[in-house]
């Protein structure tokens, strides 16, 4: 790839031409992405906040949010001559894993009872009467006593008048984490863009590294295709992990096609790319910039729907928020991971990510310094 | 014997008022190493990076190798080599991957071990950037000038910071770049660099050159040969003494720092002679008697009437 040079230049001689090239049209290229992975692998900060920052946020809030299954309902039951019978009858109840009974004294059902740690307290008087003491303000206690004399009832023999059917509706693509990992993704998308490019340009500006660049042949558009390159290898990697670890840890089912949601994940990319290169077109220091990119992204973390609905927000409002290229991102990321919608079907919000990006790298090719 | 980098009448104003270069023109023949000596602000920067393309003159032409920055930016760019003042290269590269990054930019480049060994780097070859000495990373900076087989090379204050080994190990660089006929523009505040380094140079003061030739013709047109100092008891420098000074056989210039005499003289056999006789005249005592060669200090205080290092 590399010769040793041909001719070493005479005193006095004046070239007229360019050597032939030794080095092919993309081996600048090739090289500036290469360096550019290099130095991301070798900063230890880098690996965290790209790779597994997501994965801690998503583990946090996906444990946090998870449906929990029916919490055991805790009661106390008052020793007595008869209390054996009540324990046999919820021993032999459908719902006899959902109740925890608890033999006790009088006393300490009572004082259970009052201190919540018991939701309910059963007595079984004299002539077979089952006393219950509940608390009407507490809902665990109304929905424990309920519960209670449904399954003493039941398994003492008592028939439904009417047939029912029941379905429980918690299935993978309706649960929070299933929201969430989506709108990580699109917010790893963008705040990998906008740092991976805005930062790192402006951190290459002050060093004078960037001056010290374009002082060599490089050509200028391979060092920035060479940064939204390795963004768009970089941005494979962490829909693959983010997903794979929905997948994994919280069994969460991706309906949509793999390439569709990589296509609509480089589409997100460059856009920010481009929205990165404006932040960073002028900016000297590397806290002028760090600032900026935070002002850029603030509203999207808020408004973008990334760990909430949008929908909350007032309706005045909510053109705006869907014109926001994050929104158009996370919309287009959940249609396709959690319905399956195709590519095809995001046209509009692809547009706006395209929009955005478009215009951002216009105005920043026209205002940037190299110096 | 052709200009391999020329400028006329450079002028460069920052924001319309800050004046850093303020008509300077010069010619640097092919094969020559040239310097510019001046204070920090002198406008050195401005100049060599105006010269580099990387500043665009407010007017003024330039032509490196009869070519200019406006039609052949793209020939010049493969045939100079640049090391700007303090560019931080990346830190978590290694030696070896910076100058085969800046090799593939390149259309004819050198091999990066031929690079390696030339700048005593082959054993740093495999270190990352962020663990070299100054010296090493400034014979980085060199390298990365060298790898693409520049037949013009402009160093800008290459020395400043380092130690007075790595500084001769540069100086060795360097003649070695000119002695395979390349042409060496650079910029230092050290007089002894220059006076060691350079064929020719150019004194640099307020964005203008003030003085211009070989090191030793500077020395001998603007510094006289050889200076004298001494102290006497006494105020040495009050003004009645100072016109005896300046009368005696053979000095064209004084000055005085601190009680301090300097005087600068072309025949110090006269003067020196003369100047014991004129002490003892006046009733003092010498105190401290030395004489040395001139040097391009001199010049640039007889000059300026300021000191290089001091601002």
């Amino acid at each position: 790839m590399m010769n040793i040079g041909q001719t070493t230049p005479q005193m006095g001689e004046i070239p007229t031409r360019l050597a032939p090239p030794a080095n092919g049209r993309w081996t600048g290229f090739t090289h500036l992405v290469m360096a550019r992975l290099k130095e991301l692998k070798r900063e230890p900060e880098v690996i965290f906040w790209v790779f597994v920052f997501p994965l801690l946020l998503a583990l946090g809030l996906g444990i946090a949010f998870r449906k929990k299954p029916a919490d055991v309902i805790s009661i106390a039951i008052v020793n007595g001559p008869r209390a054996q019978q009540a324990l046999d009858l919820l021993q032999r109840s459908a719902q006899k894993s959902a109740i925890h009974p608890n033999l006790l004294s009088q006393a300490q059902a009572a004082r259970g009872f009052r201190l919540g740690k018991y939701d309910l307290v059963v007595e079984v008087r004299d002539g077979n009467t089952i006393h219950y003491l509940f608390d009407p303000s507490r809902p665990e206690s109304l929905l424990a006593k309920a519960q209670v004399d449904d399954a003493l009832q039941t398994a003492a023999g008592r028939q439904n008048p009417l047939p029912t059917s029941t379905a429980i509706s918690s299935e993978p693509g309706s649960r929070y984490i299933d929201f969430l990992i989506p709108g990580l993704i699109g917010m790893n998308v963008m705040n990998a863009a906008m740092w991976g490019i805005g930062f790192a340009i402006v951190e290459m500006r002050q060093r004078k590294l960037l001056k010290r660049l374009v002082a060599t042949p490089m050509r200028r558009s391979d060092f920035l295709a060479a940064l939204a390159s390795s963004r768009l290898l970089l941005m494979i990697t962490e829909v693959a992990l983010l997903l794979g670890f929905g997948v994994l840890v919280f069994h969460m089912r991706v309906v949509g096609s793999l390439l569709t949601i990589l296509l609509i994940g480089a589409v997100g990319a460059l856009g920010f790319a481009g929205i990165g290169l404006l932040t960073a077109s002028r900016a000297q220091k590397i806290e002028s910039v760090s600032g900026l990119i935070n002002v850029v992204m603030m509203p999207m973390w808020i408004f973008s729907g990334v760990f909430f609905s949008y929908e909350r927000f007032p309706t005045v409002i909510q053109p705006l928020i869907k014109i926001l290229p994050l929104t158009a991102l996370n919309d287009a990321l959940r249609a396709s991971i959690l319905e399956g919608s195709p590519f095809a079907a995001q046209t509009g919000r692809l547009l706006v990510l395209v929009i955005w990006g478009g215009v951002s790298f216009g105005f920043a090719l026209k205002w940037f310094r190299w110096t | 014997m052709p200009f391999a980098v020329e400028c006329r009448d450079l002028r460069k104003t920052y924001d319309g008022k800050v004046q850093a270069v303020r008509g300077l023109s010069l010619g640097i023949g092919a094969g020559e190493c040239f310097g510019l000596l001046g204070p920090n602000g002198a406008g050195k920067t401005t100049t060599i990076e105006i010269l580099e393309g990387l500043l665009q003159p407010t007017s003024g032409e330039v032509t490196i190798l009869g070519r200019t920055w406006q039609e052949n930016p793209r020939e010049l760019r493969e045939w100079l080599g640049i090391s700007l003042q303090e560019t931080r290269l990346s830190e978590k590269l290694m030696v070896r991957e910076t100058i085969e990054l800046f090799a593939s930019f390149y259309r004819q480049p050198s091999s990066a071990d031929e690079v390696l060994r030339e700048l005593q780097l082959a054993e740093k070859a495999d270190a990352w950037v962020g663990k070299l000495s100054g010296g090493q990373r400034q014979r980085l900076a060199v390298a990365t000038a060298l790898v693409g087989n520049p037949k013009v090379l402009f160093l800008d204050e290459p020395t400043t910071g380092l130690d007075p080994q790595s500084r001769r190990q540069l100086w060795d660089i360097i003649r070695g770049f000119q002695r395979k006929g390349g042409t060496v523009l650079l910029t230092t505040h050290y007089m002894d660099e220059a006076e060691r380094l350079c064929d020719r140079l150019a004194i640099v003061d307020h964005g203008q050159i003030i003085a211009e030739g070989t090191p030793s013709d500077l020395i001998a047109r603007l510094g006289g040969h050889h200076v004298v100092e001494f102290e006497v008891s006494g105020n040495s420098t009050r003004d009645g003494a100072m016109d005896h000074w300046r009368e005696l056989p053979g000095v064209e210039a004084v000055r005085h720092d601190d009680g301090l005499v300097s005087l600068t003289v072309r025949e110090p056999h006269l003067t020196i002679p003369a100047l014991l006789a004129a002490v003892e005249q006046l009733g003092r005592v010498l105190q401290h008697l030395t004489t040395r060669q001139a040097s391009l200090e001199d010049v640039f205080v007889r000059l300026t009437g300021r000191h290089l290092r001091e601002d």
